[in-house]
């Protein structure tokens, strides 16, 4: 613990001080906050954010002659630079504002994919993952009578890459994947699976709604063709996320939804389309909090994604041996390469009694079927328990984590 | 048998013995549960399934000399401890009786604070279909006569 403490080079108590809602007792205990997979907690400098657009600057963007309308849509566009940088992207307008990871994945499937898809076609995801990632894709097949491929999981919770491949033939045309399982954690070979993909002409879509905030993601290093992801799982609000798409992808997609903002010219008789990125984002976005997610891209710069995946690792390391320790405790998911997210059942207690358990002592977790049902299947469960890490997370915390379900593992007995 | 208000108050004083502290409460809730008798497997049918549940909860009743008796079972200690206090309280009544029973016991110890709202509608959701049973077998007892 001390020597993974010393490698990081990161001020974790300077961090914690940054976010507010950690500093507070939740049934008489300090609160422990392990459900960052589900949402992360959101620092100062964004929450001030959201204050200073209402109190400051409030107003609608773009065609705004007037200062504040300048003003907003100034900072609005920043959020869009800051993202391009942020994942690499080529360029500012391959950067569409969504609500989140299920909108963008939803907004892909209904715009390429009913473009794109035909008869007999092939759509190809994993069987590890989100509902968000599942769902949307069936919509699809069943209105164009396409056909859903599932590359299967092993017991580690991996996926095999010759698996994959075995099922890419010239009538795959889409390939989904997570970049990371909300639920087990695991990293999937993306590189690889992009690889394989592109060599058949199929896109790929990478669901990085558990990748941004924990892994180093360059979108063109990857040359994935569209990325999804919510600023709320990185340190941002809720309700808004984004979509990275290539441009001549894009270009060619028709809109998602119409309204303004996404047009050129509107007659009664014909509409033309803006370009992209506005082509996608019709109607008044969700301002202030894709305002605000700039400064949550800010804090993960600023600690460094390097830095900040060191730590983590660390954190991930410690709290799966200190588990594994436990005998009641089953870890699922045990792959080689994870986020810091934890999968366990506890041996003669259900995970929602678990939960509950653990938030007596003021321990925040997730319990349940994490939105995927299909694994939760194939593991035989109908849910886990499930510790997921972020930065402002301790050691100390993953000590509490622990004493308590020992604890608890003696009263059950 | 004690009536259903002598329970309902013996129930409010042994949760005010675990005074405020939540642990405590959730064990003894648990204990409960584990307390409360297996059902046949053959029982646990999707129809016996109570819907509206977060945990699964199957619930069958019978009915003998005018009153009526539940048996329930739940894969989480802690629903079967939930339930066990309903059975405790309403197995064995007349349909009449349960229909007409408040169960004030349950605001009374604060049981929402205590197992929260997903919990609370579920709850709701066993104490409902209890007074389903109940008013099922009262209709058949009066078409009988
Ligand atoms: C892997 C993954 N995909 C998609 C989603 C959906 O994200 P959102 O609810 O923000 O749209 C989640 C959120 O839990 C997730 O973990």
């Amino acid at each position: 613990m001390e020597a993974a403490i010393k490698q990081s080079s990161l001020d974790i108590a300077a961090i914690r001080a940054q976010f507010p809602v950690l500093k507070q007792e939740v049934n008489g205990y300090p609160l422990t906050y392990f459900d960052n997979a589900a949402t992360s907690q959101k620092p100062l400098r964004v929450i001030e954010a959201l204050n200073q657009y209402y109190s400051a600057y409030n107003s609608n963007i773009h065609r705004g002659v007037h200062t504040l309308a300048e003003k907003a849509t100034n900072a609005y566009e920043a959020t869009r630079n800051s993202l391009q940088k942020f994942i690499n992207a080529n360029e500012k307008e391959e950067i569409i504002f969504t609500k989140g990871t299920s909108e963008s994945i939803n907004l892909v499937a209904a715009t390429y994919g009913r473009q794109n898809i035909s008869e007999g076609d092939e759509i190809i995801i994993t069987g590890l993952e989100h509902h968000s990632n599942i769902v949307p894709w069936q919509m699809l097949c069943e209105e164009k009578g396409a056909i859903l491929k599932v590359v299967p999981v092993s017991n580690q919770g991996e996926i095999n890459l010759d698996d994959f491949k075995a099922l890419l033939s010239d009538k795959t045309k889409i390939v989904s994947v997570a970049f990371a399982s909300n639920a087990l954690g695991t990293i999937n070979p993306v590189k690889q699976i992009i690889e394989a993909a592109h060599k058949i002409g199929a896109v790929v879509l990478l669901d990085a709604a558990q990748a941004v905030a924990h892994l180093e993601v360059d979108v063109q290093a990857l040359d994935c063709d569209f990325l999804a992801a919510s600023a709320h799982k990185m340190y941002g609000p809720t309700g808004v996320g984004f979509l990275y798409g290539k441009r001549h992808l894009l270009e060619q997609m028709p809109p998602y939804q119409g309204g303004g903002e996404m047009i050129k010219e509107v007659t009664f008789e014909k509409t033309t389309y803006n370009d992209i990125p506005f082509k996608f984002e019709a109607g008044t976005p969700n301002i202030a909090d894709i305002i605000a997610f700039s400064e949550a891209i800010g804090f993960i710069n600023e600690l460094g994604k390097e830095n900040i995946r060191v730590y983590e690792d660390a954190l991930l390391d410690y709290a799966t041996q200190k588990l594994t320790a436990i005998d009641k405790v089953k870890l699922i998911g045990t792959a080689q390469h994870k986020v810091g997210v934890l999968s366990f059942i506890f041996e003669g207690m259900h995970p929602f009694d678990v939960g509950m358990m653990l938030d007596a002592r003021g321990i925040a977790v997730r319990t349940g079927h994490h939105c995927t049902m299909p694994l939760m299947e194939q593991f035989g469960l109908e849910g886990t328990i499930r510790a997921s890490f972020a930065v402002y997370n301790t050691f100390e915390e993953i000590d509490t984590f622990v004493a308590s379900l020992t604890k608890i593992a003696n009263r059950i007995k | 048998m004690n009536s259903v208000e002598e329970i309902q108050q013996d129930i409010i004083e042994e949760f005010e013995f675990l005074a405020d502290d939540r642990e405590s409460t959730i064990f003894y809730i648990m204990e409960l549960g584990q307390k409360l008798p297996a059902m046949d497997e053959s029982l646990k049918t999707e129809e016996n399934i109570i819907k509206g549940c977060q945990s699964k909860v199957w619930l069958t009743s019978d009915y003998k000399d005018g009153k009526v008796y539940f048996t329930a079972d739940s894969n989480t200690d802690i629903t079967k401890g939930l339930i066990s206090l309903l059975i405790r309280i309403l197995s064995g009544q007349t349909p009449d009786t349960i229909l007409n029973t408040e169960l004030n016991f349950v605001e009374k110890i604060g049981m929402s604070q205590v197992i929260g709202s997903q919990r609370s509608n579920g709850f709701n959701a066993m104490i409902k279909q209890m007074k389903l049973y109940a008013l099922g077998y009262r209709a058949k007892a009066q078409v009988n006569k």
